[in-house]
């Protein structure tokens, strides 16, 4: 101890105490401070907090409903979902996507598109989703990365939920096909205020059914409110809004008729449309070549697409609703039913066929040499002769025979359940004008007129329209609305939505004068151009066979052997049947086939023979309904 | 004769010969605190916290029986091997997350920084204990110079945290040793004055630090990310917190170092404002309790020393809590007697036993 006479302990011990005080005093401050923040933070704010660490933790993860079925008019399934393994990453899970991508492909197939899909898919999504780097995994891929599975942690595989087409190529432009959603489908998505509701979905309907029916098919997605902790793992599920699946689609159309017609086919080109013409609802709608719609379901390959969009046959194109073609000859009784109607003929009135018709200064050739002789309504249709319906289109003129044809739909839209149809041309001065820009070439000539009475010219019409034109004369000029889809079905309530038959109009013509019409076009496969098409067929059906030119021939006489095949005429045939109690009526045609009477009008027959008499052409193989097609 | 028969029980009482049992009291209810926090944020690290509190246990006993006096002969010593271990360090110590903290001495690294939280105030009151009749300018100078150096050679490894805290318990000794307020106040308005050179002398990581502080929402997955993480957590909590082992931000791993600097933030979540507000009386209580124990102390340097001690445990509490509630930029210091960590544990402990030994003395003088 130092002396103390050097310091005064009691003032000394003061003045600490004094200090001690002043800290006491400030850690007091400090902690009421700290206490001051924790007030502010825990019972000020607390509500936000509260709401962030509820948003840190809590996470909505979609779940895609099932997409709905479509079947054809007596439930064979068109298109379905099947379950198919995928292999899927966890991209919060796993450090070196890249490495990892390198190192699965040595044991699995992926291609630089997978790739591609899995980035895209990667920008679009929480890194705790898991995403598929290859879909559709056979089993032995299964099997060899099952054995290998240690190796990579944040890879699994998954089954996931695939469209399918079951009946693979049978009746694809009918019913479309689906693929990834694209900017344009955000659009049409933005449009119908669905965000939420396609929240995680993959894939949106691109064409046919699927895609005008996209919305009944696609269901409402359910959520799962995922726990996560900060990895972005998932810890736990804590609530779940199961999703509904899909409206399933019942149409009108029937697979096996749709088969037996394309099958009629063969390897030919053309459409045809089947029509039920009490009610509108089509039987059968061919286009062919089709595709495999199957082929879109998972993003196409190049190789596929490129084979599909190249092809001279354009199997792409719907040639029944897109493909507008000149009638030809089976014009000819819509033209002697305006007569009727118009009073400009009638049944018995006969004309003096030499062959050939000349008007100013041209001369329009029958197809018989030397013609048919005294020619009446009936005749005219049955032996399908030109010269009658030069004289009548002439006698008529351009005005009356178009606005009779528009009241049975030509050169409009039917409003069938899909998209993509076109409206064709229904000539008239008006669509001259519109259509060319010169003056010269605006002007309506007289000799126009003429080639548009036996269905050449400017005519041009879809298969579909020629086929509800023929309905309309089959349900006696009670037309309705060419449709796909019989019904709409919820599964959950089992409720059904009936599409009802709806009729656009009922043409004001005269039953006499559409029995007229029906009776000659009994008389053609009776008697005329369709006769030997329908020899000892065990039901009455009416018919007309038509040829539109391809190619002009300038004078030449048309040798089909001599002419390059896509050159030849087209063949055209329009048919209801039973010709008392219509129940299908349809139009056929086969591209570049020639004569209507030699390629088209069979097709019409094996398309009738089965639909009412359950008849199975022997060339064809019968509908298998639970076929699949090999994936 | 007795003290050749074994009696656990007078064993026992010589054990606790030199503990303070207000102190200890006081300590027993925190670490049981600490415990249930360690057991909700990571209870696999408890066996290894029990064996870091065994250790510091025996430390503290020890320094418990070291008498003051002893304690004074120790200070120079113990300073000047600090320094030396300190300048080893800038030299060749280890490298780890990018600063020189650890010195290798073959069979264990250890961190002479730590030392200096307890070797810095001994050595100041050992100083003023030496100068206590006659200080003069020079000697506030000097004191100055003994904080400064090891305070300098810490910040330049870097380690701010520890760099706070050295100086800190350097500074109380110097303030309670009676610098003149005006000093006070002159350093004070030049430290303000000076702020701007602090500013330019800072690593570009302390600089962002604070930066963080002001606007962590900047950078929220970044270095933002600790700070609103946590105050998430303590905002969350509410009034009565989530409950024992229910907070989201520390089971789902939204919370950073949730077993050691990050702790407060766990018992914010779980236990509310009301258990923090419990630990701040915790706090208060054992600091209000070692003040009275440097109040009543008989010599300058013991004063100084318990003051000084006793300071160190309220800068590590406030630094922390007000690093993990947002008012604070992010510094490496733990929240004392609870963050998991053996290092910084057996200097509190060390420092509790010299308490306790400063306590136990004032009778002897007194009497």
């Amino acid at each position: 101890m130092r002396p103390a006479e050097f310091k005064n302990p009691e003032q000394e011990i003061e003045r600490f105490q004094g200090r001690l005080a002043v800290t006491g005093g400030l850690v007091l401050a400090a902690f009421f401070l700290l206490f001051v923040r924790f007030f502010w933070l825990q019972v000020v704010q607390h509500e936000h907090y509260r709401t962030r660490a509820e948003e840190n933790r809590i996470s909505l993860v979609p779940v895609v409903p099932n997409r709905g079925l479509i079947v054809d008019r007596s439930g064979a399934v068109l298109a379905r979902n099947y379950s198919a393994y995928t292999l899927e990453i966890t991209p919060g899970k796993v450090a070196d996507l890249e490495a990892v991508i390198d190192d699965l492909a040595s044991i699995i197939d992926i291609q630089p598109r997978d790739r591609k899909r899995f980035r895209r898919l990667l920008e679009e999504s929480k890194n705790f989703e898991s995403l598929p780097i290859r879909t559709r995994l056979t089993d032995e891929e299964v099997a060899r990365f099952v054995a290998r599975r240690f190796r990579f942690p944040g890879v699994d595989i998954k089954a996931r939920l695939f469209r399918q087409y079951p009946q693979g190529a049978l009746a694809s432009h009918a019913l479309g096909y689906i693929g990834r959603v694209n900017d344009r489908d955000l659009a049409t998505i933005e449009k119908h205020n669905g965000e939420d509701n396609y929240r995680g979905t993959e894939h949106f309907g691109k064409t046919g059914l699927e895609q005008k029916y996209e919305f009944e098919l696609h269901g409402q997605t359910g959520f799962e409110q995922i726990e996560v902790d900060a990895g972005g793992r998932a810890v736990r599920v804590l609530d779940r809004t199961p999703p509904l699946p899909g409206n399933n689609l019942a149409l009108t159309l029937d697979a096996r008729l749709q088969k037996v017609a394309e099958q009629a086919f063969g390897d030919r080109r053309g459409a045809l449309v089947a029509i039920e013409p009490s009610t509108g609802g089509i039987l059968a709608l061919v286009s062919m070549p089709g595709y495999d719609p199957n082929l879109f379901v998972d993003g196409i390959g190049l190789a596929d697409w490129e084979a599909l969009n190249t092809s001279e046959d354009k199997p792409m194109v719907n040639r029944a609703l897109n493909g507008a073609y000149p009638p030809g000859s089976t014009f000819k009784p819509f033209m002697a039913l305006a007569a009727l109607e118009l009073g400009k003929r009638t049944p018995q009135q006969s004309i003096a066929d030499p062959g050939y018709f000349n008007f100013g200064g041209h001369t329009f050739m029958d197809d018989k040499k030397g013609g048919h002789g005294m020619v009446d309504m009936y005749k005219s249709i049955v032996q399908s002769c030109n010269t009658y319906y030069f004289v009548l289109a002439n006698d008529m003129g351009i005005d009356a025979i178009s606005n009779f044809m528009r009241q049975l739909g030509f050169g409009q839209r039917t409003g069938i359940d899909i998209e993509g149809e076109s409206e064709g041309v229904l000539p008239s001065p008006e669509w001259k004008k519109k259509r060319f820009r010169k003056p010269e070439q605006q002007k309506w000539y007289a000799g126009e007129t003429i080639s548009i009475g036996i269905g050449q010219g400017y005519n041009a019409y879809t298969p579909i329209q020629l086929a509800q034109a023929t309905a309309a004369i089959a349900n006696d000029g009670v037309m309705f609305r060419p449709h796909l889809v019989k019904y709409v079905e919820n599964i959950k309530t089992g409720e059904r939505r009936a599409i009802e038959p709806e009729p656009m109009r009922i043409l004001p013509f005269k039953p006499a004068n559409i029995e007229v019409i029906k009776q000659a076009m009994v008389g053609v496969n009776k008697e005329g151009t369709g006769a030997r098409a329908f020899a000892g067929a065990e039901y009455l059906a009416a018919g007309k066979t038509g040829t539109a030119q391809v190619y002009s021939l300038r004078g030449g006489s048309y040798q089909r052997d001599k002419v390059k095949e896509r050159l030849r005429d087209h063949a055209l045939f329009i048919a209801f049947a039973p010709a008392d109690a219509p129940r299908i009526a349809l139009a056929v045609l086969v591209e570049n086939g020639g004569f209507g009477a030699q390629s088209a009008a069979p097709i019409a027959r094996q398309v009738f023979d089965y639909w009412l008499l359950g008849k199975q052409p022997q060339s064809v193989a019968p509908f298998d309904e639970e076929a699949v097609e090999d994936e | 004769m007795s003290d050749f028969v074994f009696n656990p029980r007078d064993w026992l009482h010589r054990l606790a010969a030199p503990v303070d049992p207000v102190t200890f009291g006081l300590l027993a209810i925190l670490l049981a605190y600490a415990g249930l926090l360690l057991v909700s944020a990571s209870p696999e690290r408890l066996n290894n916290q029990f064996i870091n509190l065994a250790v510091a246990l025996v430390v503290m006993r020890i320094a418990a029986q070291v008498s003051p006096q002893r304690l004074m002969h120790l200070a120079l010593p113990l300073y000047v091997a600090g320094i030396l271990l300190l300048v080893a360090v800038a030299l060749f110590g280890d490298i780890s997350k990018g600063a020189r903290r650890w010195l290798n001495i073959g069979f264990m690294r250890i961190q002479p920084s730590e030392i200096m939280k307890i070797a810095v105030p001994l050595m100041l009151a050992w100083y003023f204990q030496k100068h206590e009749a006659m200080l003069r300018a020079r000697d506030w100078l000097a004191a100055a110079l003994i904080l400064l150096l090891p305070v300098g050679l810490i910040v330049r490894q870097p380690d701010l945290g520890t760099a706070i805290l050295v100086f800190a318990a350097g500074f109380f000794v110097i303030f309670l040793a009676g610098l003149s307020w005006k000093v006070l106040a002159t350093l004070f308005v030049g430290g303000l004055a000076s702020l701007p050179l602090a500013w330019s002398l800072l690593h570009d990581y302390q600089r962002q630090r604070i930066l963080t502080l002001i606007d962590p929402e900047a950078d929220p997955l970044g270095r933002g990310f600790h700070i609103i993480q946590s105050t998430i957590a303590v905002g969350s909590g509410g009034i009565l917190g989530k409950g024992w082992g229910s907070g989201t931000q520390t089971h789902l791993e939204f919370l950073p170092e949730r077993h050691t600097d990050f702790i407060f933030a766990v018992l914010a979540e779980e236990f509310g404002l009301l258990g923090a507000g419990f630990l701040l009386v915790l706090y208060a209580l054992i600091i209000g309790r070692g003040l009275m124990i440097a109040g009543n102390a008989p010599t300058l340097f013991s004063r100084l020393l318990a003051g000084s001690i006793t300071l160190i445990f309220f800068t590590y509490a406030f630094v922390n809590m007000g690093m993990v509630s947002g008012i604070l930029p992010v510094v490496g210091v733990p929240l004392p007697f609870v963050s998991y960590g053996g290092t910084a544990l057996v200097t509190l402990f060390a420092g509790v036993g010299i308490l306790m030994s400063i306590h136990k003395h004032r009778m002897l003088v007194q009497k």
